[in-house]
């Protein structure tokens, strides 16, 4: 029993994480059809910003549990300001581009990206532990589990709910449904399809920078490690199909399960079950598990 | 036969002659390729320290300020220029840039690599291109035990000795423990190290049991959570790992607040190297290790070319100098040694050759401990070891190490004619601790 609720808490709290991130690369995919790998960028970005802030509030007396107001903040600064001057310089140009063109593009953007963190914040590694001191931990089968990683998967839990809700009961989300089931009939109607794009860039930006953010006090926030996430997040948006909300959340749950069940119970295979898991996917269902429909043109 | 044809003959004769005969052509400037992580996970840790040791070491050449017996000016009296590449990017990238140093801007010699994977692809292509290489840091035995090298040196034991002397250590700081555990990152450093580690337990400490569910996390994963679950159920007393770098910071900030470190034993191999940067992050008694007798270990060695490392990273840098700063520095120092021999000996600025044969079995006074280039021929080096346990020095606001325990090369290193796994598995016979 103890094992089993460990495999729970653990793959929740991989997977919660990895659902954020995924989830602004799935929805940046569904509405624009742009495959971003600079992405991982945003989540570094994120991730760095509050790292840093984390520390300066610190340095003010900020207490611990009220330094995580940085990772709000982080979030939003850097998905309005790097998402807007992304959107606008290059993304802008690459709608309705090859898919090869975008892919390079955006990894073009993100290798530059990373080199810009390079200069802003150095090669040094930023610590930002102190909301992890701030919230208590618990015993959840029969070993201590941190309570920041609990909130995490409640956070992970509030962004998915209100993602849906934004999508099924705003009349925002309609239009974006309406450009995701045929973006060229939804400008006949008169919807301003540059408009929701980049709305919709900028929130799939705050995703990633949240996804950062979040997790900034629990890792050595360094050079490179947007890299690994990125990647995972591909495998996720993958495994649950590109473009769709509840694909993001599945595949983030199988990942993340799939990943627990592999290091507590079967060390040797951690390393390649999520992409076994994604192969497999491919091979019987290659546009992924939850892929959302496509309207057939006549 | 003609005169002149005879002239010539004779011409030729003589120059040939002369060629072979003539010491090297006198020289201004050496000129080195130095090679470390600058950007990416690696750069902090080990890359940007190894680069400033690097840095540090070549002013103080150049000016001829090192303490004695070291104050002569440059490399067997010339002037040494530097120019530093950046690791990162993979072997295939590593061996170009090694290629684009000695052929196209035919530098004298190449010194640096922190990665295993690197040197591991260097070497080979040092011996082809015939230029002397100096590796650093880089752990993996294999660079001598799998083929001999006439132009590759390392300047510092290979990891076998952080792993044997780990093992010593817990059988003498923590005899009670009866089983163990690892995490080690998932390539050849990690296995390398759970291996050499579990074998000289299994040697050292028989009666510990040794986990059947070791950890090895992808290198960079950055979360650890399901691997400190799977460490906490499992129940072994004591954990090891070579985790460093980002990964292993990654790993003490998420396994703090779960109280970790008060349930298990913890020996990290590589500890030393994230000491500095960690402060009071890094729970008390933890033992550490920095790859030999560097970083925070050796701290506070009273040696006059310590003191003067020390002081004068910090007056340069701000902070004292980490494990990799001294690695580096020690491969330049190691170098300016064989040249300065090797000029000696000839009586002008030395060949490439002569640098290489004054290089091989060379011995000398590095910063906190003699280093005897002993193993692979003469082209590896072996040190003394040392471990000791963190401790918070509030009132000084410092982190320290206590109970610091050393031991010596012969303790913890194979001898020439074995390699590690060889040397461990026949319960290393020889060792002298």
């Amino acid at each position: 029993m103890d094992l089993v609720l460990t495999i729970l808490v653990e793959g929740l709290g991989y997977a919660s994480y990895l659902f954020i991130v995924s989830l602004g690369l799935t929805i940046i995919f569904g509405v624009l059809k742009i495959l971003n790998v600079a992405h991982g960028a945003f989540f570094a970005w994120g991730a760095y910003s509050c790292a840093f802030l984390i520390g300066e509030f610190s340095v003010m007396g900020v207490s611990d549990i009220g330094t995580m107001i940085a990772i709000p903040i982080a979030a939003l600064v850097v998905g309005v300001v790097l998402g807007s001057a992304i959107e606008r310089t290059i993304i802008r140009n690459l709608y309705g581009r090859d898919e090869v063109i975008i892919v390079l593009a955006t990894f073009g953007l993100f290798l530059v990206l990373e080199d810009v963190i390079l200069l802003v914040f150095g090669v040094d590694p930023y610590f930002a532990f102190q909301p992890t001191l701030a919230i208590p931990g618990v015993q959840i089968g029969g070993i201590y589990q941190d309570g920041y990683k609990l909130t995490m998967i409640a956070l992970s839990l509030v962004v998915g709910l209100i993602s849906w809700l934004v999508l099924n009961r705003t009349h925002w989300g309609k239009v974006v449904s309406a450009i995701i089931f045929d973006s060229e009939l939804a400008v006949a109607m008169g919807v301003n399809v540059k408009r929701v794009f980049y709305v919709v860039f900028l929130a799939g930006a705050i995703l990633g920078a949240l996804g950062g953010a979040y997790i900034a006090p629990t890792i050595s926030v360094s050079p490179g490690f947007g890299v690994e996430v990125i990647v995972l997040s591909f495998a996720v948006v993958v495994i649950g199909g590109m473009g769709s909300i509840a694909g993001a959340a599945i595949g983030a749950l199988m990942v993340g399960m799939l990943r627990a069940y592999a290091v507590l119970q079967w060390p040797e295979i951690e390393l390649f079950v999520v992409y076994a898991v994604m192969a497999a996917v491919l091979i019987f269902r290659p546009e992924g598990l939850f892929a959302p429909a496509k309207a057939r043109k006549i | 036969m003609k005169p002149v044809h005879i002239a010539g003959v004779l011409g030729v004769g003589m120059a040939a002659a002369f060629a072979f005969s003539a010491p090297a052509v006198a020289k201004d400037t050496v000129s080195l390729g130095i090679v470390a992580f600058l950007s990416g996970p690696a750069a902090g840790p080990y890359g940007v320290p190894g680069r400033n040791g690097a840095e540090m070491l070549i002013d103080a050449i150049n000016k001829g300020t090192l303490p004695a017996p070291y104050n002569t000016k440059g490399f067997a009296g010339a002037t040494v220029e530097a120019e530093y590449i950046d690791e990162s990017g993979g072997n295939t990238k590593q061996v170009s840039e090694y290629r684009n140093l000695v052929q196209k801007r035919e530098v004298d010699a190449v010194v640096g690599y922190v990665s295993s994977g690197s040197c591991a692809a260097i070497a080979p292509v040092a011996e082809e291109l015939q230029t002397l290489t100096v590796m650093a840091v880089c752990g993996t035995p294999r660079i001598f035990e799998e083929a001999p090298r006439e132009y590759v040196f390392r300047t510092m034991s290979h990891a076998t000795a952080d792993n044997v002397a780990a093992a010593h250590y817990v059988k003498e700081m923590m005899p009670d423990v009866t089983s163990y555990t690892g995490i080690n990152q998932n390539y050849a450093w990690g296995q390398d190290s759970w291996r050499d580690f579990s074998l000289t337990m299994t040697d050292i400490m028989p009666a510990a049991k040794v986990s059947d569910k070791p950890q090895f996390p992808k290198i960079f994963a950055g979360q650890y959570g399901s691997e400190i679950s799977a460490l906490s159920l499992e129940g072994a007393e004591l954990v090891h790992s070579s985790l460093w770098g980002g990964d292993l910071e990654a790993f003490i900030l998420q396994a703090t607040p779960r109280g970790f470190f008060h349930q298990k034993k913890v020996v990290l191999t590589v500890g030393g190297v994230s000491a500095y940067r960690l402060g009071k992050r890094l729970p008390d008694g933890v033992a550490i290790g920095s790859r030999g007798p560097y970083g925070i270990l050796v701290r506070d060695r009273d040696t006059p070319l310590n003191k003067w490392f020390v002081e004068t990273y910090n007056d340069t840098y701000g902070g004292y100098p980490s494990g990799a700063a001294y690695q580096y520095a020690q491969a330049i120092l190691a170098t300016k040694i064989a040249y300065d021999k090797a000029g000696e000996a000839a009586g002008s600025f030395p060949s490439q050759q002569q640098v290489i044969d004054s290089f091989k079995g060379l011995e000398f006074d590095s910063f906190a401990a003699p280093v005897k280039m002993a193993l692979g021929g003469g082209h590896q080096a072996v040190t003394e070891h040392m471990y000791g346990l963190v401790k918070w020095d509030a009132d000084a606001g410092v982190l320290s190490v206590t109970d610091v325990k050393v031991y010596p090369a012969e303790c913890v290193m194979p001898p020439a004619d074995k390699t590690s796994v060889e040397w461990i598995e026949s319960g290393m016979p020889g060792a002298k601790c």
